[in-house]
């Protein structure tokens, strides 16, 4: 090994690093993803510099052909198709990384390679074929072209149990083998990996989403890693691995932020209340509903509502995923601006699971115009609730349902919220008062001091702004 | 075995390093997170136009284009997506009545 070629890759990896650096304020950050963009592309220059390639007319034509397409649909997605996006790059890596795999496996007879090696190629195949096909399922669930909810299958655990080893005999089975039965094991071996993605993935759906997403970032990052172990270049694993934790880590605090363990996530437990946790919430009576019951709506909630914030001083409003359903971001911005204009205290609340990825509220707040410094997170804005005047709900359900910190049994038992039972008045503006995607009722929306607006939240909101402007 | 050894640590090194700088990310800054490192996923390119490295057959033309566009799309297409994320996030902005 010469040494300036392992010079040359600290260097990247240095650059690399300084451009995740700068992801810890949104300013510099724009600098550090252009400086990532440019490490790996003198990565690839690298490459194309220390190794003779045939075909260059292939590689040309197929990055340009990629990298257009890559462009042109990420310069038209907006902020709510993102993550659907987002999940697509996964799976469209994933593709790459089975497929370079693939073939590092197959010519594995043409030059030596080291057990390691191989047992990294058969790790990446699997890895990458999965991938891609929860990426797909995800992202189509995502973009709302498939149920949401998630779909199980007869004995869904024992299937899923079955392809996994059924996927590792056959991965070791390979191993041993030489061409051509090794080609034909790889590929019964990318055809259940696939398979297993893809009920690995129907059964994760609604809120719980944002762990899958973050998942599917973490095994890309390790199917690239594996990747190169058995075509040996470093500059592959170190990224490959930067972006297996970085997953890990966003994977770590979508689960701790629902109180729930990544297993827990993934086979999907307790998503219906069994009947016995039915009958332990009749008994405890939370707080909020013993003073509440029976509740007469206000004869004009809306003008009770907008009197609310006509004489309110500090107004937290909480965006769920509701708000991104019903495009309604645009038209909460513009109120807030205009109880700023009125000397209001506008902030939002932002929950870290609110939303369908980690993050996805301030993106769609961010796109609409909102300044990054009033979305306040959970643990700070929580302590202002208590002088809050007005806490504006708009679509989100289980992230202010006071039943996770008063109840025990629920499935959302446990979940820190968002305290908007704290604020004087409430006004929520959502669909419906039905439960949100945990099936568990909101106490909340009983509450005397709440005020329900049900409907479309970019109509009702519509309805507000006009109010308060008259 | 030496080489094997390099590759191992530069894993670990790599894992640790990235650890400890991604948990000092904000969560406001968590979608374009992903987003760009979703695009890092993507350097599996340098694998692809490695198959090229060797005498290749029609098949092996076939799975490399597919690889390497399919990497493009996500390195090139992640990339971009961030920045137009990252340039959305705006502080204390001057006009704001829309």
């Amino acid at each position: 090994m010469i040494w300036y070629n392992l010079l040359l890759d600290l260097v990247i990896i240095l650059i690399l690093i300084l451009g995740i650096y700068l992801f810890r304020y949104p300013k510099p950050a724009r600098t550090g993803n252009i400086i990532n963009a440019f490490a790996l592309f003198a990565a690839f220059a690298l490459v194309l510099w220390r190794h003779d390639i045939f075909h260059l007319d292939i590689i040309v034509i197929a990055i340009l052909a990629g990298s257009l397409v890559g462009t042109m649909v990420a310069l038209r997605v907006n902020a709510v198709q993102i993550p659907a996006m987002i999940a697509f790059q996964h799976g469209a890596g994933g593709i790459a990384a089975f497929l370079v795999s693939f073939i590092e496996l197959y010519r594995l007879n043409v030059y030596h390679n080291e057990l390691i090696g191989q047992i990294s190629g058969i790790l990446g195949l699997i890895i990458g074929a999965a991938t891609f096909s929860g990426s797909m399922i995800a992202s189509g669930k995502l973009a709302n072209k498939i149920n949401q909810r998630p779909t199980i299958l007869p004995h869904h655990s024992t299937v899923l149990l079955g392809l996994a080893i059924l996927v590792i005999s056959i991965g070791l089975a390979a191993l041993w083998m030489n061409n051509p039965i090794r080609v034909y094991l790889l590929l019964v071996l990318i055809f259940l990996s696939i398979l297993l993605g893809v009920v690995f993935a129907i059964r994760i759906g609604g809120a719980d989403m944002p762990v899958l997403i973050s998942l599917l970032n973490a095994t890309a990052g390790l199917a690239g890693a594996f990747c190169g172990i058995i075509i040996q270049n470093r500059l592959l694993i170190a990224c490959g691995a930067t972006v297996a934790a970085s997953g890990s880590i966003l994977t770590h605090i979508m689960c701790v932020a629902m109180n729930r363990s990544l297993p827990k996530v993934l086979i999907g437990q307790a998503k219906k209340l069994s009947k016995e946790t039915i009958s332990k919430e009749d008994r405890l009576m939370p707080d909020v509903q013993k003073h509440t019951k029976p509740k007469t709506p206000p004869a004009d909630p809306y003008a009770s509502a907008t009197d609310l914030l006509k004489k309110a001083k500090k107004v937290v409003i909480i965006p769920g995923y509701g708000m991104a359903l019903a495009q309604a971001q645009f038209i909460v911005t513009q109120m807030s601006q205009l109880l700023e204009q009125k000397g209001v205290d506008v902030k939002f609340a932002i929950h870290p699971v609110a939303g369908r990825m980690p993050g996805h509220m301030n993106v769609l707040l961010a796109e609409a115009n909102v300044n990054y410094d009033k979305l306040v997170e959970m643990d700070i804005i929580n302590s202002d609730f208590p002088h809050t005047d007005v806490a504006l709900i708009i679509g989100s359900c289980d992230v202010v349902n006071p039943a996770a910190i008063q109840q025990e049994g629920t499935p959302i038992s446990g979940m820190p919220i968002l305290m908007a039972l704290e604020a004087r008045s409430v006004i929520v503006c959502n669909l419906d008062d039905k439960p949100g995607y945990s099936g568990v009722e909101n106490p909340l929306y009983k509450m005397d001091k709440t005020i329900m607006l049900l409907g479309d939240a970019k109509t009702t909101l519509e309805k507000l702004l006009k109010g308060m402007q008259d | 075995m030496v080489n094997l050894l390099t590759m191992l640590l530069v894993f670990v090194f790599s894992f640790v390093i990235g650890y400890l700088l991604i948990s000092k990310v904000p969560s406001l800054l968590h979608t374009p997170l992903m987003s760009m490192t979703n695009a890092l996923s993507a350097i599996t390119i340098l694998g692809a136009v490695l198959i090229f490295s060797l005498e290749t057959n029609l098949k092996e033309n076939i799975i490399g284009f597919v690889a390497l566009g399919m990497a493009a799309f996500n390195v090139v297409g992640g990339f971009v997506i961030t920045d137009r994320m990252l340039k959305l996030f705006k502080k204390d902005n001057q006009n704001l009545t829309g």
